[in-house]
């Protein structure tokens, strides 16, 4: 774990600079999505509202280590992440709520969004299945000859069960990729303690078993998770092979929020780990002297007016049009397969 | 001078990989091996670097193709046999198959699966999966079951920007013979009358069209014409040449190797009796493999699959009506 005195002075991950950016980004994020629950409270967004309360330190010490030209795969509590990567407010916002203008056109919503044009890939809800996808785009990658890139993704510990999971971990590593896989020990599967998904020590563990390097980091400390996963994307970028990480932390709300997270057990709420992330950066942000109390409660309130200004506005956007919709899942218009008797 | 089926298909990978710098070959065995059935034999000589084992990961290397298709490459997929593509099942149908609905981007990637019963091969070597995949939107289904076509249409599916399942025919593989490679081809999405006849239409495909072409003769000694349909693909399916045919015979069987329950040939008939009712003489028909696992031992597999025998005998049964 990082030192105080190391956060200062001679750790090369962390500076007022990048530090206060990705508080900043936490705080947005976490503002965004208290908006979304709201929304969604309000009956105006359809379908699930996942939120990453808790998980912001992890999410965005990724997000703000990858570049133009990198690959990310984020999973549904990387809102942070997500928005350190170049994802917006505006396009989170018209996806949750349907807008035809969002990247996902009314097709897909919520956290299924991406734009994998520009190496930002839409998540399917099938665990563990960005892996090889991501693999696969940096295999590509190294076809053309490029150098000096990344392509990361995230788990939660549930998502480290499934085949999916096992499989592109070990593709990554039989090709060396450099893969940067992210783990969110967040404790619950949905509702689901580790003890019923996992028997190992830590999840950390099994990365010996696929000959790739991990590190295990407090994922409710915005310092130790920019050092650990700021280090372990150096190590992927000069091509030292897949790196996984492990942060331990506490989801600090439901899976979604449809659910009432009364399976949380008051002794892990009560440990560090259920710690806010969000209120701790805070803290040594203040104590650093990197920002007053003030200005941190201004930036929450200049952030806040921004998001209801943009959920205005993308309220009053136009939704899908199943009457000009194409309804056409094959690019090339040759191959349809549509007969008179499908039609309606 | 010939080819056979399976020479066309690694022929037509050849070709591929040498025009096309975008193509890779990735599955189990493919590399210096040359595949279980010798399909990419030499290729990773040929083109180094390009031709290449994975792990026993279907899920994986489906991934593995959909992320290098999103970032430009037309990766060829080798499944070891179509049965193992349920491994695979999530990224095809999940995937690679909802990615350019969903986001607009294209996912060119091909996946070949080596289909279908041989003798002694059992339950989990042997099945004949379109129908599970055709039932996705967002894939391409294609049932080659010529040698012209299993060159052509691997071929043409490389080109095309969305994902295409090539089934190829593993009985097909060595004795299925032509004089030469092709030249020219019907486009994929295209069926094609395999024999002309006046009295009733079989549609079919893959190594089914043999089975049928061959019940065809046995019923001309009875003054029988049938006429045998092609359909090469499967999704898209020409409905127009079906109803064409059907038109022109009054009759229609289906055939096809795969099970029964909701499959190709209950989609063919679904679309005849929607859209051509008053085309049909008789009430469609259709013949299956039956509704079992497919058995180990070749007298139950001979019997479990269709064969000409029990073809001429359903259309015997049918042209009685």
């Amino acid at each position: 774990m990082a030192s105080e005195a190391a956060a200062d002075c001679s750790n090369p991950f962390l500076n007022k600079e990048v530090y206060l950016r990705a508080y900043r980004i936490m705080l947005q994020a976490r503002i965004l999505e208290e908006k979304l629950a709201s929304l969604y409270r309000a009956g105006s967004i359809r379908g699930g509202v996942f939120l990453g309360k808790g998980q912001e330190a992890l999410s965005v010490a990724l997000g703000i280590n990858l570049r133009r030209g990198d690959i990310y795969a984020p999973l549904i509590r990387d809102q942070a992440g997500r928005m350190a990567f170049g994802d917006t407010a505006l396009d989170t916002l018209r996806t949750y709520l349907g807008s035809l203008l969002g990247s996902m056109r009314g097709r897909d919503g919520n956290i299924h969004r991406g734009r994998p044009a520009e190496g930002y890939y839409p998540m399917i809800s099938h665990l563990g299945a960005m892996i090889s996808v991501v693999a696969g785009a940096l295999l590509a990658r190294r076809f053309r000859g490029e150098t000096g890139i990344v392509g990361a993704t995230t788990i939660g510990d549930g998502g480290t069960s499934t085949g999916a999971f096992h499989e592109g971990l070990n593709v990554a590593a039989v090709e060396k990729l450099p893969l940067v896989l992210v783990v969110a020990n967040n404790h619950y599967a949905y509702s689901t303690p580790n003890m019923r998904q996992f028997a190992c020590r830590s999840l950390a563990d099994r990365a010996a078993g696929y000959g790739v390097a991990v590190r295990e980091v407090n994922g409710t400390s915005l310092d130790d998770c920019l050092h650990a996963i700021g280090a372990a994307v150096g190590d992927a970028r000069a091509g030292k092979g897949p790196q996984m990480i492990v942060g331990e932390l506490l989801r600090l709300v439901g899976h979604g929020e449809h659910d009432d997270f009364s399976y949380l057990d008051e002794k892990l709420k009560k440990s560090s780990l259920g710690r806010d992330c969000l209120a701790i950066a805070e803290e040594r942000v203040i104590s650093r002297g990197w920002a007053t109390k003030d200005e941190c409660q201004q930036w929450r309130k200049e952030f806040a007016l921004e998001v209801d200004e943009l959920a205005g506005k993308v309220l009053r956007e136009p939704q899908p049009d199943p009457i000009v919709e194409d309804w056409c899942a094959l690019s090339d218009k040759r191959f349809l397969d549509s007969p008179h008797c499908y039609k309606r | 001078m010939s080819v056979t089926y399976l020479e066309a298909i690694r022929a037509a990978q050849e070709k591929a990989l040498r025009e096309d710098p975008r193509v890779f070959i990735y599955g189990q065995d493919v590399g210096e091996f040359g595949g279980a059935f010798k399909a990419t034999k030499n290729l990773a000589k040929l083109f180094p670097g390009r031709v290449f084992d994975s792990p026993i990961s279907e899920d994986a290397i489906v991934g593995v193709a959909v992320g290098a298709a999103i970032e430009g490459m037309r990766p060829i997929v080798e499944m070891q046999y179509a049965d193992f593509s349920t491994c695979g099942f999530n990224q095809i149908v999940n995937q690679a198959a909802t990615l350019f609905y969903r986001t607009g981007v294209k996912c060119p990637i091909v996946i070949r699966m080596p289909s279908g019963g041989t003798a002694g091969a059992g339950p989990f070597h042997s099945q004949s999966m379109e129908a599970i995949y055709a039932h996705y939107p967002g894939l391409i289904i294609m049932t080659p079951g010529t040698v012209e076509d299993a060159y052509s249409m691997l071929l043409e599916a490389v080109q095309i920007e969305d994902p295409v399942l090539f089934f190829e025919h593993k009985f097909l593989y060595y004795h299925l013979k032509a004089p030469a490679l092709p030249t020219e081809a019907l486009p994929a999405g295209k069926a094609r009358i395999a024999r002309a006849g006046r009295d009733a239409t079989i549609v079919t495909y893959s190594a089914m069209l043999h089975e049928s072409l061959a019940a065809a003769e046995i019923l001309l000694e009875d003054g029988y014409e049938l006429e045998v349909l092609d359909l090469r693909t499967v999704k898209p399916l020409d409905t127009d040449s079906i109803l064409a045919s059907v038109a022109r015979t009054g009759r229609l069987l289906v055939v096809s190797e795969a099970w029964p329950w909701g499959g190709v040939a209950a989609e063919v008939i679904a679309r005849v009796a929607s859209e051509g009712l008053e085309l049909l003489d008789a009430p469609p028909a259709r013949i299956n493999a039956l509704d079992t696992p497919i058995p180990y031992h070749p007298n139950l597999w001979a019997a479990h699959r269709p064969t000409a025998a029990t073809i001429a005998q359903a259309a015997r049964k049918l042209l009685e009506l």
